[in-house]
């Protein structure tokens, strides 16, 4: 197993948000975290980069806990963020922006611009002179110039255009085949997001409500649906 | 390895000397040439400029705001003073070895420096300098307290080519080491550690997500901007063959900070012009009026927030995208 999270209670200050979790991935697998707003979903990416207050439970890294690792050194262990805020730099140029994340690894500065030629048109381009969907390409570029072997995204299609959600869906796929990495995505679109991953997970209240396969999901859409709404 | 903007092109361009940055270094040394009589006046200003620099890759770049940073200046100009007293005299070596206490000074310095916010921060280093302040005035077998260091030789530079009365040495040395700092600082920022220092600056919260571990990266910051200022006090302590408590004074400190500020922090061009057109306004001023010239730097500081905000650094981009267009 490449992540295994056995019984995470995690929150901020005193505030339990996720209570008694447990859920794993394999390497190159991916996993759909599907849920209302204000579930924990975004809680459970944070815990794992290191951001949240961990209260009980473990969290391995290829069979190794990693819950006491500082969040930057997360990063190292190959744990790639693609944050809900996106967080483009706005005073470093699209270039500079990829560039400041680079760690040695397969995937470079060519790699981005390949995947995603409009930034390369761009690259010269202050991180505030973007439309979303660039932003949102800037944000997986670099969390992906760290090299990681898993990638969390959170809400990566939020207020984007159909086209441009093509797109990026497109690019993970892409990505997937060329680079084989796993990932976890956060979705309000679980269509969105069943169709890219192999298994999910429907959170509520900081709890687990259901697990399955991304494709019996996606074949009961209508139960899904009220999984989600419950 | 990488193909950043900066990094991409000829040598020059990898050393930073393009555009604006070369009329600055022809500008440089053609005053050698315009100005013979005023060498010593601008040997110190090459001093300030490389001072300037230090500065700004802590506050400009790094978003660490300092009140204190002149006592890595006045650290330096005193390691080179008394390393040439006790007769270990060669001009880069005391280069070397002021860089080095100043910077290991300001590395152990750094955990106090890197948690804590702008506010502690001046506090902090404010504080810090008037404690060595106060040492060096105390510690006057070693410092020569209030009255300074003043009789020691140095050697000439590379063995060959003596201090001579004119200042024509030391207006090449301070040159040279102005040149290769800026050289040297230009690479540094252009490098993914200077990207790096500039995320901090603008989201130091979200660093971390890339990996990026922010304390870390200050303190590399803040130890090199402190030994880049060893050097810049060095220089002056070497070419004045003097050094003095008001190099670690608070004047100093304040005055770097005016002068990036001037300068257009952020911007290794215009803090290195600022600290040229500083230098040069206070020199004058205070020949036009020795008991009023504060006032009239007062003045122009407080127009230069009019006419150039974000410095003469913005004013030259202006003018180059004006060109450009």
């Amino acid at each position: 197993m490449l992540l295994e999270i056995e019984g995470l209670t995690a929150g901020y200050g005193d505030a339990v948000i996720l209570e008694d979790l447990s859920v794993s991935i394999d390497e190159g697998k991916g996993l759909a975290v599907l849920g209302r707003n204000g579930v924990g979903k975004t809680t459970l990416i944070r815990a794992i980069m290191g951001h949240t207050r961990q209260f009980a439970g473990r969290m391995k890294w290829k069979g190794e806990d990693f819950s006491s690792v500082p969040a930057p050194d997360r990063v190292a262990l190959g744990i790639g963020w693609v944050p809900q805020e996106r967080d483009i730099f706005r005073s470093l140029t699209v270039e500079e922006n990829l560039l400041v994340a680079q760690r040695p690894g397969r995937f470079n500065l060519d790699s981005a611009y390949e995947l995603f030629p409009r930034l390369k048109e761009r690259r010269r381009n202050l991180g505030d002179r973007l439309s979303g969907g660039e932003q949102q390409m800037l944000a997986i570029g670099r969390a992906l110039m760290t090299n990681p072997v898993l990638v969390l995204f959170d809400e990566p299609f939020e207020g984007l255009a159909p086209v441009i959600v093509e797109q990026l869906e497109h690019a993970i796929k892409k990505l997937r085949s060329e680079f084989g990495f796993a990932f976890i995505i956060v979705e309000q679109h679980a269509q969105d997001a069943l169709a890219l991953s192999d298994h999910a997970i429907v959170l509520d209240r900081g709890k687990i409500v259901h697990s399955g396969t991304a494709s019996e999901l996606l074949a009961d859409f209508d139960k899904t649906k009220s999984l989600i709404a419950v | 390895m990488s193909t950043s903007s900066a990094t991409q092109g000829g040598f020059y361009s990898r050393i930073g000397i393009q555009g604006v940055t070369l009329v600055l270094f022809a500008g440089s040394i053609a005053s050698y040439f315009l100005f013979p009589e005023h060498l010593a006046l601008l040997t110190q200003l090459f001093v300030l400029m490389v001072f300037a620099l230090s500065y700004d890759l802590l506050q400009g770049h790094g978003g660490i705001v300092s009140l204190g940073h002149a006592a890595f200046f006045g650290l330096g100009a005193y390691a080179a003073a008394i390393l040439a007293r006790t007769g270990y005299n060669d001009p880069l070596l005391g280069l070397v070895f002021a860089a080095i206490v100043s910077a290991l000074v300001a590395l152990v310095l750094t955990p106090i420096i890197v948690r804590g916010n702008d506010f502690t921060r001046l506090l902090v280093t404010l504080g810090v300098a008037s404690l060595v302040y106060e040492a060096a005035n105390r510690m006057r077998w070693l410092t020569g307290g209030a009255d300074g260091l003043p009789d020691f030789e140095i050697a000439p530079l590379l063995g060959l080519y003596r201090f001579d009365f004119e200042g024509r040495t030391a207006f090449i040395y301070s040159f040279a080491v102005f040149a290769l700092t800026y050289m040297f600082l230009w690479r540094v920022v252009t490098s993914p550690f200077g990207l790096a220092l500039r995320g901090i600056r603008e989201n130091a919260r979200r660093m971390p997500a890339i990996g990026s571990p922010v304390r870390r990266h200050l303190a590399v910051a803040y130890t090199l901007s402190g030994g880049v200022a060893g050097i810049a006090g060095a220089v002056l302590a070497q070419t004045s063959r003097f050094a003095s408590l008001d190099m670690l004074g608070f004047d100093r400190s304040a005055e770097i900070m005016m002068v990036a500020t001037l300068g257009g922090s952020g911007h290794m061009v215009g803090v290195s012009v600022g600290a040229a057109a500083f230098g040069w306004l206070k020199d004058v001023l205070s020949t036009v009026s020795p008991k009023y010239w504060q006032l009239g730097l007062g003045i122009v500081l407080m127009l230069s927030v009019f006419v150039a905000r974000g410095g003469i650094g913005s004013l030259l981009d202006r003018l180059r995208f004006r060109r450009s267009a």
